[in-house]
């Protein structure tokens, strides 16, 4: 296994609020870690960090690349796909637009266009919604839109922005069932934000616990399911 | 009943000249978001220049490809030069700021054409078909036609006119995406801007070339635009032809309007479908659910 993504002294503020103080933190390839914290500890930002959305300084590096001055088109082509809070699809174009438009990266089109079918048996939902406008989707349909985007860029590094917010149970036990899948079958490594601890630590191989605006514990997901702290104050027994 | 036809088609003829504004209004708005009021006056602009170039001998259809090419790179200039520094500014700033350009490239005509009315050449035959209906009308729907057809297939099948309407529609998710969103939006500004100066070109033969000639007709153009649907190329032009009959009907059959009060029906038009269409006949209905 060999060192995806490496994040050394991250700091970034919205205007005068400083919201990450130098986090260091990483992932090897393949892998799924995860970033759990309350409302507010700065898990969005740090993703949005991660992808030159807002201002950021330290260092983040994608394998041997280093990101931290790059814009966010630009950290897309190195191969990193953010699925954002609140899913970001296009409303006014169909689904399958969406995910014609994640690949806008590439050119290949027999291979965009098998990738897009690979989508559709992960998330068959979506085939039959294929023509429909993306505004019109579920809560659920709308974030397996988002994921399949995500995934049409054929990405190094999957970064999930809270999949499960707003989505019913059982439709978020499929998702995860399907992300798991999406990690074991394509390999596709995942930086996950999540604010249902038991969940995320399911799903993950790696954990850190941001409070605001700092790592506070990290380890592998067993150890974070053994800690006191965590299991009091996120995972509720 | 004469008299009846010779308005829907003189109706149809104005019809044509709004249409062809009304696709550069929904195309900048396709790129940007925003209703350009500073569209007319750019189309004006662009005319003067292929003025210029016929006056110095250059051959019309030379002349006309050339002013397409200067505009669309003067559009894309005036987006990385103006709009991208203010491009976080609320939309206010942005409507200052295209009142602006509308005063500078009537002002700017003006001081180098100066104001006298100035006759346009007309590409198509002299004549009319039949005596009811002039050849550069004709002519003019038919470019209407081709261009609309030409953005439409823009926006459907290539991968630039999707990358564009995401990058208008989400500028996050589209930059998430890949897309270059400044790119797309100077893109955006230059067809837009190209697609003007073809207005102003077919629109001058008929009403004359002076710095304030798209006065009035950017009013009819934004109905147009309006009527049909803002986000439907499609819709702007038929909102376009609907425009220009209803305006001539009214300005003939009620006597209260006259032709004096013709500019009236286009703002009335404007609100009433605001009221109760807001999307336009043929503009999508954007449903998003929560």
């Amino acid at each position: 296994m060999s060192r995806l993504l490496d994040v050394k002294g991250l700091e970034a503020s919205y205007g005068q609020t400083k919201v990450l103080h130098g986090l260091d933190f990483g992932l090897e390839e393949g892998t799924v870690t995860t970033i759990l914290g309350a409302n507010g500890a700065g898990k969005t930002t740090t993703l949005r960090a991660i992808s030159g959305m807002i201002a950021r300084s330290g260092e983040v590096m994608l394998g041997e690349k280093s990101l931290i001055t790059k814009r966010p088109a630009d950290i897309t082509r190195e191969g990193i796909a953010h699925v954002p809070e609140g899913r970001g699809t296009f409303v006014r174009l169909s689904a399958e637009d969406n995910l014609q438009l994640g690949a806008y990266t590439r050119k290949n089109k027999a291979e965009i266009a098998e990738d897009i079918e690979r989508v559709y048996s992960y998330f068959p939902i979506l085939k039959q919604r294929r023509s429909q406008q993306a505004g019109t989707l579920s809560g659920g349909e709308a974030q397996m839109l988002a994921v399949g985007r995500a995934l049409m860029l054929r990405p190094r590094l999957l970064l999930l922005d809270e999949p499960s917010f707003g989505l019913a149970p059982l439709i978020v036990q499929e998702l995860f069932e399907i992300l798991k899948r999406i990690n074991t079958e394509d390999g596709v490594s995942m930086l996950l934000v999540e604010q249902n601890a038991s969940l995320a630590l399911e799903l993950a191989d790696h954990a850190y616990l941001l409070e605001t605006g700092s790592i506070v514990i990290s380890g592998t997901s067993d150890s974070i399911l053994e800690n006191e702290t965590v299991r009091r104050s996120y995972l509720g027994y | 009943m004469e008299l009846f036809l010779q308005q829907i088609l003189t109706g149809i003829a104005n019809g044509a000249i709004y249409a062809c504004l009304a696709l550069a209004v929904v195309m900048i708005y396709q790129a940007i978001d925003h209703f350009n009021f500073a569209q007319g006056e750019m189309a004006m602009f662009s005319t003067y220049i292929c003025w210029s170039m016929i006056s110095i001998g250059i051959p019309y259809w030379i002349a006309f490809l050339l002013t397409i090419v200067v505009s669309f790179t003067a559009g894309i200039a005036i987006e990385r030069i103006i709009f991208k520094p203010i491009h976080n500014a609320p939309v206010l700033s942005h409507i200052i700021v295209f009142i602006g350009l509308l005063a500078i490239f009537n002002s700017l005509a003006g001081a180098i054409w100066d104001h006298t009315i100035k006759t346009f050449p007309s590409p198509f035959p002299d004549g009319s078909f039949q005596g009811l209906i002039g050849m550069h009308e004709i002519g003019m729907f038919f470019v209407t036609l081709i261009l609309l057809a030409g953005i439409f297939c823009f926006f459907r099948y290539t991968r630039v006119g999707m990358a564009m309407q995401a990058a208008a529609a989400n500028p996050d998710s589209a930059a998430l995406v890949g897309i270059r969103v400044g790119w797309m939006l100077a893109l955006g500004w230059g067809l837009a801007a190209a697609i003007g100066a073809v207005a102003g070109m077919m629109i001058a033969p008929v009403v004359f070339l002076d710095p304030n000639m798209m006065l009035g007709i950017l009013l009819y153009g934004f109905a147009a635009a309006i009527v049909g649907g803002i986000t439907s190329p499609g819709g702007a032009v038929a909102g376009g032809f609907l425009v220009g009959i209803i305006e001539n009907l009214a300005g003939t059959y009620i006597p209260a309007i006259g032709s004096e009060l013709k500019l009236t029906v286009a703002l009335v038009l404007i609100v009433t479908v605001l009221l109760f269409k807001p999307n336009g006949l043929f503009g999508k209905t954007i449903v998003t659910r929560v």
